[in-house]
């Protein structure tokens, strides 16, 4: 990075990578990877440069019709801006904002602890980030339509993109990142964090499509803060990478938080996703709701850990949990761990977890109606897909996630 | 939801009286009349000299040291469970005490105090009334044992875990172990090494007992570990209900049980195992509880947990036959000052094996009540199913409750459901009933036994108004 970085910021960064040193690598017995195949993750590549045409990229980065701004990154390094976003919004590359809102970003950058297992690698993108995006939207402010980023992976490398929302009071932001490959074959890391901070009686809403080349691994981990009376809306959609692992934390910081966690997740020949979720009830009063729906294929495998925390004096929490693992093959598996921690009287929390596959009786009832058994298990499996994305809200921002399904869904076919 | 209970009301006034419940009944103790008594701490000397006393074979002597090893190998599980087991303090328990007799057929023959402790627990009285067996354990060692002559004559076995591998070495031996391997876990391990007491059971293929047979575990001892052992063989299409029933009185000191139980279903065949645990609350409660049940075979667990300062028990079942069904059907209930860390675990190891798990736990004041669960469905079978539901229910509003489960699933024509949930007694409930004329605690009273109520049917009448009444004493005094 640039020397003109804030002292706090190149303090955080030298404290960081003493942690991540100091910081013992996960092992298979520890409870927080309970079930995950850690080998997977492997040695971290460095020092592999990029041979993808950037013009080249920028012309494959699609995804909204008329987003209201658009940002391609290539490992890290911003390619490509365009933006037709209020003036008073402060929308611009993380390396940049740290020059020109360095209070701003001090304020709520990695602001959390990490609790679900990957504090080591936490700190390493702490100490390695180079480069994301940084938004802040005003107090009193919608920003209709969507802040759309490309995030290209090229060259066997590590990558750290950086997203950090910060919304104020009684605004309005939806931002989509796509994670992408720019070949089929070069193995690529990205140690990915979001940093998401919804104001009073703001609306936030995050989408995260995980489309890398299947054979690159990725580490996100996703810190979500809703404070009175805010909505924020997150969602992962995991169909690429050789290995995943998803953490996300949710905050519910104040009475009438409201927090929708969404995921859906297509993993297929030995793809492996982890997902690890904690719905925290920090504040009395807050809502909190967790979808994940996982449709394995080939000899797949997902881990799902999943808690609801609610905190000594958060009565009145409404918060429920549930993971759905459709199993499309014999070889396919599926590892549950929905939990509780209730600390709190006055509450109503509920999870729910089901294996199961496509019942005979449903492939039949297609067939009788004249459609082929696949394409038949490819109908259920979709409609299985979609009631999760339904909860999006967007027609447009359905559309496009769909787009990302439905193109897994030619590849597995 | 909220009616009399039918069981309460199909009672006549003597029963009543006698499965009446006085708060007091279990805190008593005798002074202690032991002829044999290992010391404090354990160590391979300890073992021997429990092996001295029982007058155990060689082979029972090399597997308590090895599993004496294996014990001192091994961690405590506090990377996943509480801190608290790192106050059990090894060097200061007595693991072996006795007054050196052997069980007695007849109550008439069993000491007098001992005979008192049993009577006022009112095992005497119940195995008159309607059980098939009785073996009353008292510290270390059964004091009675008995069964009915009938059961003799087919051919059923009901003793001492010591009588069972001495007497009985054919049916015993190549089960003892099998079922919980010694390594299985630090306390399993420990068992292992200073295992007394406990029951052997055998029944012969087709027989099918009609009335349950019953073990009574009772503490009489300060810093005492009670570490019973039982096997359950239930041959080819044969039928069998075990009850358990536990207390101590309260000391000081902290006191130790940590008990291994197997079971063996083999083909056809049903084992119903049913505890009432009501111990006080200074007892570590740790227990390793697992039944194989072979095809087309039954293993059922019915656990009411209340009581203790810490259990940690998940009664688990090993689908090893094709269409075999385990299931687990539990009440816990903790209380300030007590930690319920109970679940279940369902290993489906055949095709078309079913199985069930319902739990429900209360925690009143700062009492804490945990589900902890695992379901395994490996990759090579095909058509298995597991249900699971957890409720919980808050009282106080300090109370708390967790839920960990661990489901895995790989493969063909499986399905399976997890379900749980937390909720806490409504105001509008309460008010409701306080409208009808009950004052709060009552109101509170009537719905943890509405919470609970589908789940005490399935205990034997006696067991079930017994655990309302338990219910209702830890209940008192929690609203306000």
């Amino acid at each position: 990075m640039t020397s003109t970085l804030p002292a706090w910021f190149q303090a955080r960064q030298e404290n960081a990578k003493q942690r991540y040193e100091a910081t013992p690598t996960p092992k298979r017995g520890d409870e927080q990877w309970r079930f995950a195949n850690i080998k997977q993750l492997g040695a971290l590549p460095s020092g592999g440069v990029s041979t993808a045409d950037p013009q080249a990229l920028i012309a494959r980065s699609t995804g909204l019709e008329n987003p209201a701004a658009k940002f391609v990154f290539l490992n890290d390094a911003l390619i490509s801006s365009a933006s037709d976003l209020p003036q008073n919004v402060i929308c611009l590359p993380l390396a940049d904002a740290l020059e020109q809102h360095a209070e701003l970003v001090e304020e709520h950058f990695m602001k959390q602890e990490n609790r679900l297992g990957s504090a080591k690698y936490s700190a390493l993108h702490e100490a390695s980030v180079k480069n994301g995006l940084f938004v802040h939207i005003p107090d009193n402010t919608e920003v209709e339509g969507s802040i759309e980023v490309h995030h290209w992976l090229s060259g066997e490398t590590t990558v750290f993109p950086h997203t950090l929302i910060v919304t104020g009071k009684s605004s309005k932001v939806r931002v989509i990142d796509i994670f992408r490959s720019a070949d089929d074959t070069t193995p690529g890391l990205a140690i990915g964090y979001k940093d998401l901070y919804a104001g009073q009686n703001s609306a936030l809403d995050y989408i995260s499509i995980q489309y890398l080349n299947e054979v690159s691994r990725m580490i996100a981990i996703k810190e979500t803060s809703t404070a009175r009376d805010a909505r924020t809306k997150a969602f992962i959609l995991n169909t690429g990478a050789a290995w995943a692992r998803n953490e996300s934390m949710s905050r519910l910081e104040g009475p009438g938080a409201h927090s929708d966690m969404l995921s859906v997740s297509i993993p297929d020949r030995e793809q492996e996703y982890d997902q690890r979720t904690f719905q925290h009830h920090v504040s009395e009063g807050a809502y909190s709701d967790l979808l994940y729906k996982n449709t394995l294929y080939g000899h797949s495998k997902t881990v799902f850990s999943g808690l609801i925390s609610v905190d000594e004096n958060a009565h009145h929490t409404d918060a429920y949990q549930t993971c759905r693992n459709l199993l499309m093959t014999d070889d396919c598996e599926a590892n549950s761990m929905p939990g509780l921690e209730i600390n709190a009287d006055q509450v109503k929390c509920s999870h729910g977890s089901t294996s199961a596959q496509i019942s005979d009786d449903e492939i039949f009832y297609l067939q009788a109606r004249g459609i082929a058994p696949d394409h038949a298990r490819q109908l259920i499996a979709r409609g299985y897909s979609v009631e999760a994305v339904s909860r999006l809200g967007d027609e447009e921002t359905e559309a496009l996630v769909l787009r990302f399904i439905d193109e897994k869904f030619a590849r597995v076919r | 939801m909220f009616t009399e209970d039918t069981a309460t009301a199909v009672l006549d006034a003597d029963t009543k009286d006698a499965i009446n419940i006085d708060r007091t009944k279990g805190d008593f103790t005798f002074p202690e009349r032991n002829k044999f008594d290992a010391g404090w701490g354990l160590s391979s000397k300890t073992v021997d000299y429990i092996c001295d006393v029982k007058q155990d074979p060689d082979w029972v002597r090399e597997f308590r040291h090895k599993a004496l090893a294996v014990f001192e190998s091994k961690p405590m599980p506090t990377n996943w469970a509480t801190e608290d087991l790192n106050n059990i303090h090894f060097d200061k328990i007595r693991y072996y005490l006795s007054d050196g007799e052997k069980p007695k057929r007849t109550w008439d023959e069993v000491p007098p105090e001992i005979l008192e402790t049993f009577e006022r627990l009112g095992i005497p009285e119940q195995e008159r009334g309607f059980l098939a067996g009785v073996e009353a354990q008292y510290d270390s060692e059964a004091a009675y044992s008995n069964m009915k002559e009938e059961l003799s004559k087919q051919g059923v076995i009901f003793v001492t875990s010591a009588e069972g591998l001495k007497e009985h070495e054919e049916i015993f031996r190549p089960w003892f172990g099998k079922v919980i391997p010694t390594g299985d876990n630090k306390f399993s391990a420990l068992n292992s090494a200073v295992f007394s007491g406990g029951s052997f059971i055998y029944i012969p293929k087709g027989v099918k007992l009609k009335q349950p047979l019953q073990a009574y575990f009772r503490i009489n001892s300060e810093s005492f570990g009670q570490f019973e052992r039982t096997l359950i063989i239930a041959d080819e299409g044969s039928e069998i209900m075990y009850m358990e029933g536990c207390t101590a009185p309260k000391f000081e000191t902290a006191t130790l049980h940590s008990a291994v139980v197997e079971l063996v279903a083999l083909k056809g065949a049903k084992i119903q195992y049913i505890t009432v645990q009501n111990w006080s609350s200074n007892v570590f409660n740790l227990v390793t509880k697992r039944g194989i049940a072979m095809e087309d075979a039954e293993v059922r667990w019915i656990d009411c947990n209340i009581g203790s300062r810490l259990t940690m028990k998940y009664p688990g079942v090993v689908m090893k036959g094709e269409g075999a069904r385990g299931e687990v059907i539990s009440i816990a209930l903790a209380n300030t000052g007590q930690h319920q860390d109970t679940g279940a675990k369902m290993i489906h190891a055949a095709n078309n094996t079913t199985s069930n798990v319902v739990s429900k736990s209360i925690s009143v004041g700062q009492g804490r009540s945990t589900y902890r669960g695992q379901v395994h469905i490996p990759k090579h079978l095909k058509g298995c199913k597991n249900n699971t539901e957890c409720d919980a229910l808050l009282i106080n509003s300090n109370s708390r409750t967790d839920t960990y489960p661990a489901i895995t699933v790989k493969g063909n024509k499986h399905a399976t459901q997890h379900e749980a949930s937390v909720s806490q007694v409504s105001e509008e409930m309460l008010f409701y009933m306080q409208q009808r004329g009950l004052d709060e605690g009552q109101a509170m009273s009537l719905a943890v036994n509405g919470f609970i109520n589908d789940l005490v049917r399935e205990f034997p009448m006696e067991y079930s108004v017994e655990l309302k009444r338990l219910i209702d004493l830890e209940m008192e005094g929690s609203v306000g």
